[in-house]
């Protein structure tokens, strides 16, 4: 009687324990799969303009947003700008929606979409900080050998 | 003067807190009784400077006292003075004032609730509590001291609080937030300190019980405001993004469910007792987490705060010690922990465990997704990525669908075995009935049928109609814990009803409009009537004039604005809707687009109210199973000395 409730106390556990690693073994390998189809990668206007970023997948790109850029269509909401890294690289880009409030010609913004094979950047969407000194990381470090003050000392003046 | 007292009383805080640490835990280590009884004093000193401190921050933002650099950058002499008190947790340094003071607010209900624990367990627990306010305060002192001072020449006028913080949801959203995060450490302490006595018995899990709950219900209400607000002031209509804070929070949520699921095995059964352990371990080690990824900066979000590398890195010496620390103790002590009860694969205790694995598991998979932009950065030298919502929806929804199947079944399965006539001869009518039923209601509401949807309308309805005839059948529900139990798990199912319905029946559009136009969507008539000038105490807004209509009658009038805030130019969008239980109709202000012409978001979105009202009941559910009469008895027999494995 003990021996047998023995046994089965250990074939509970040895159950679960299969039981478990299956379980996680099969996450993991789900939630790798979905992870690999579902990152954006981040290229830099200079990275774009010398062709390094793949067109037709989605991506991500940033950049400042060029000042008298932005132009409107007549109907609708299309609008295109141009985002540089204030050196020599500029990449036009094409929305069809609203823009966030802290959009601005000389700020700091990150577009989801794809290019074209035109070298156009389609957004789905795009995002601007809501803090008027928040520099996105990954614009911040494309424009990170010019001379412009970079998200830490801003913010750094915020807080002194 | 005000601020240098606040200083003062936070360095003599810290002081306290690390008292705290170690008197009690030395009176435990040279049985000196009296050294053991000093945690209470101690508690209510260490609460009553921190709340001292605060309050003189609080006074600084109300003098408006520019001289302090916190004040300058967060607030201004023009802002609403609402506002200006929320604003003392409108930044990092003084919301982590706030998280700091909530600690010591833990540690005091600790020292004053726990009349049922033993001497040597409080002393333990206190000292642990107090370990950790320690390591909270010296950050705030070493790193983030908001009683720092813009001397001689300070701003004649501060920078203003960010417009998009001037909401009600400020003033309630983060204090509730920080209750579950830290309210955390007090299971966590418990388990530290148990395991350094290395006895975990059925009363360990019933003292942390009651402070899981509490905290989790906190935790709750906290996201679910988060949630509210998002939706309302920043998101466009969106009321959950799977941005890294957001995960942050969800992810000790998550954790904090499964803990308080295992607690209730280790009570009731004496089963997983060093499983359950860990949990807690997590669930606190997850909130810091939280902690380091808001203020470190490392992950782009709505919420970061503004990134300075040393306080990254302090959190992240924390957290390592107090995660390397804990799971030292845990692999040290742990392996004398046996459970002693044995239980059949259809039992609760299976059950719980397999609900313990699926929300685990929830965890990892959202934990991967928050870090994998970390990891990623760190294994190809500096290429940034981002993780969409679609990885998020991908992994994270099948499981919980599998969540949703157990929780249905699971509150009629009993301990040690279920036989099978509870769980099938009681429920088939149920199992059929309802497919039925929701096929039916969604043909007449839609005019397509969405299987996936269907499919997760029918799991909520089917816990619910469970959950009623359960409440029916018992005549009077026999304790506040199993009330609370059924509130909590209805509150779940009327939150999967409203995110599964607005997700499939929403309707929305981004328009063009030019006064006079008017849009048909979802059944309602949406006509701009215009746009007016209006002045608020610190904004300049354009108010639009929105008339909605169904069938040719009035429904509401919607007004909209696109704010202006004079100090720093900021620009708000400040959405307008009329709620319902059944439905919102949302309207959002664009920019400008032509002469006249105005971008607007239009919204229809059904059930959308339900996502909240469900996580508030939920929290009810928490808070109610505090009012459970066995916590109390409990304590009492505890201070006899008599509690066994009594069930």
């Amino acid at each position: 009687m003990k021996f047998g409730r023995m046994k089965s106390h250990r074939r509970n556990r040895l159950l679960i324990i299969v039981f478990i690693v299956c379980a996680a073994a099969g996450a993991t390998t789900f939630a790798l799969f979905a992870l690999n189809e579902n990152i954006n990668l981040f290229y830099s206007p200079e990275q774009i303009v010398k062709g390094e970023a793949p067109v037709g997948k989605t991506i991500r790109a940033g950049g400042m947003v060029l000042d008298g850029s932005v132009i409107r269509s007549e109907e609708g909401l299309g609008v295109s700008f141009v985002v540089s890294d204030l050196k020599s690289a500029q990449v036009k880009v094409e929305f069809e929606g609203i823009l966030p409030d802290m959009f601005r010609e000389g700020q700091g913004v990150i577009a989801l979409g794809q290019l074209t094979d035109k070298g156009v950047f389609v957004a789905e969407e795009v995002l601007a900080k809501h803090d008027e000194n928040y520099m996105p990381p990954e614009v911040a470090d494309a424009l990170k050998d010019v001379n412009q003050p970079s998200a830490n000392t801003l913010n750094k003046a915020n807080y002194n | 003067m005000i601020p240098e007292l606040g200083h003062f009383s936070l360095i003599l805080a810290l002081g306290l807190s690390v008292a705290l640490a170690v008197l009690p835990a030395l009176g435990v280590y040279r049985r000196d009784a009296l050294l053991m009884q000093t945690g209470p004093s101690i508690a209510t000193g260490l609460f009553v400077l921190l709340a001292f401190s605060f309050g003189c921050l609080m006074y600084s933002f109300i003098q408006d006292d520019f001289s302090v650099a916190y004040v300058a950058n967060n607030s201004n002499s023009a802002l609403p003075l609402q506002y200006k008190i929320s604003a003392v947790w409108g930044a990092h340094e003084g919301s982590f004032l706030l998280w700091t003071l909530i600690a010591s607010g833990w540690t005091l209900a600790v020292a004053a609730f726990s009349r049922g624990l033993t001497f040597d367990m409080k002393a333990r627990v206190l000292s642990v509590l107090g370990l950790l306010c320690a390591g909270f305060a010296s950050f705030l002192l070493f790193t983030s001291n908001p009683f720092d001072r813009n001397l001689p020449f300070h701003p004649a006028d501060g920078g203003d609080l960010n417009p998009l913080l001037q909401d009600f949801g400020l003033i309630v959203h983060p204090p509730m937030l920080y209750m579950g995060y830290v309210g955390f450490a007090v299971p966590f302490a418990l388990a530290i300190a148990t395991l350094t006595t290395g006895r975990l018995d059925a009363a360990w899990a019933r003292w942390s019980r009651p402070w899981t709950n509490a905290a989790w219900a906190f935790l709750t209400v906290g996201i679910t405001l988060g949630s509210w607000w998002a939706y309302y002031e920043l998101g466009w209509g969106g009321w959950w993004f799977w941005d890294a804070v957001e995960n942050a929070s969800f992810m000790p949520w998550l954790m904090g469910i499964a803990l308080i699921h295992s607690l209730a095995a280790s009570e009731k059964r004496g089963v997983f007792k060093s499983w359950t352990v860990l949990l807690a371990i997590s669930t606190f080690s997850l909130s810091l987490l939280g902690a380091f990824l808001v203020r470190s900066g490392v992950l782009t979000s709505v919420h970061a705060f503004a990134v300075d590398p040393t306080r990254g890195i302090f959190i992240l010496m924390f957290l390592v010690l107090v995660i390397g620390g804990s799971l030292t103790l845990y692999a040290w002590k742990a392996s004398g922990i046996k459970s002693e009860a044995q239980f059949e694969w259809n039992s609760r205790e299976a059950m719980l465990l397999i609900n313990n694995l699926l929300l685990v598991v929830a965890t990892a998979s959202v934990l991967l997704g928050t870090l994998y932009p970390l990891l990623y950065e760190v294994i190809t030298d500096g290429k940034k990525i981002s993780v969409g919502p679609p990885y998020f929806n991908r992994v994270f929804v099948p499981i919980v669908c599998l969540l949703f199947i157990a929780m249905a079944v699971s509150p009629f399965s009993r301990w040690r075995r279920t036989s099978g006539d509870v769980l099938l001869r009681q429920h088939w009518p149920f199992l059929l009935a309802t497919p039925v039923i929701i096929c039916l209601v969604t043909y007449v509401v839609a005019t397509g049928i969405d299987v996936i949807a269907i499919g997760v309308e029918t799991l909520a309805v089917w816990i619910l109609v469970l959950l009623a005839r359960h409440w029916w059948q018992a005549g009077s529900i026999s304790s506040a814990s199993q009330l609370g139990m059924m509130l909590a798990h209805a509150g779940i199912a009327v939150a999967i009803l409203g995110v599964i319905v607005t997700i499939t029946y929403s309707e929305g559009r981004d328009v063009r409009m030019n006064p006079g136009e008017s849009i048909a969507l979802a059944g309602y008539d949406i006509t701009f009537e215009g746009v007016q000038k209006v002045r608020g105490p610190n904004y300049l807004a354009d108010q639009a004039e929105f008339n909605v209509t169904r069938d040719g009658e009035f429904v509401a009038k919607l007004r909209p604005e696109k704010r202006v805030y004079s100090v720093g130019q900021n620009v708000m969008t400040e959405a307008d809707m009329d709620p319902g239980l059944m439905r919102d109709v949302y309207v959002a202000l664009g920019e400008k687009v032509g002469d006249t012409a105005w971008a607007v978001r239009v919204h229809v979105k059904p059930f959308v109210r339900w996502i909240w009202l469900g996580g508030l009941l939920v929290a009810l559910g928490g808070f109610v199973t505090l009012l459970d009469k066995r916590y109390r008895r409990v304590r009492e027999l505890v201070s006899n000395n008599v509690v066994g494995t009594a069930a």
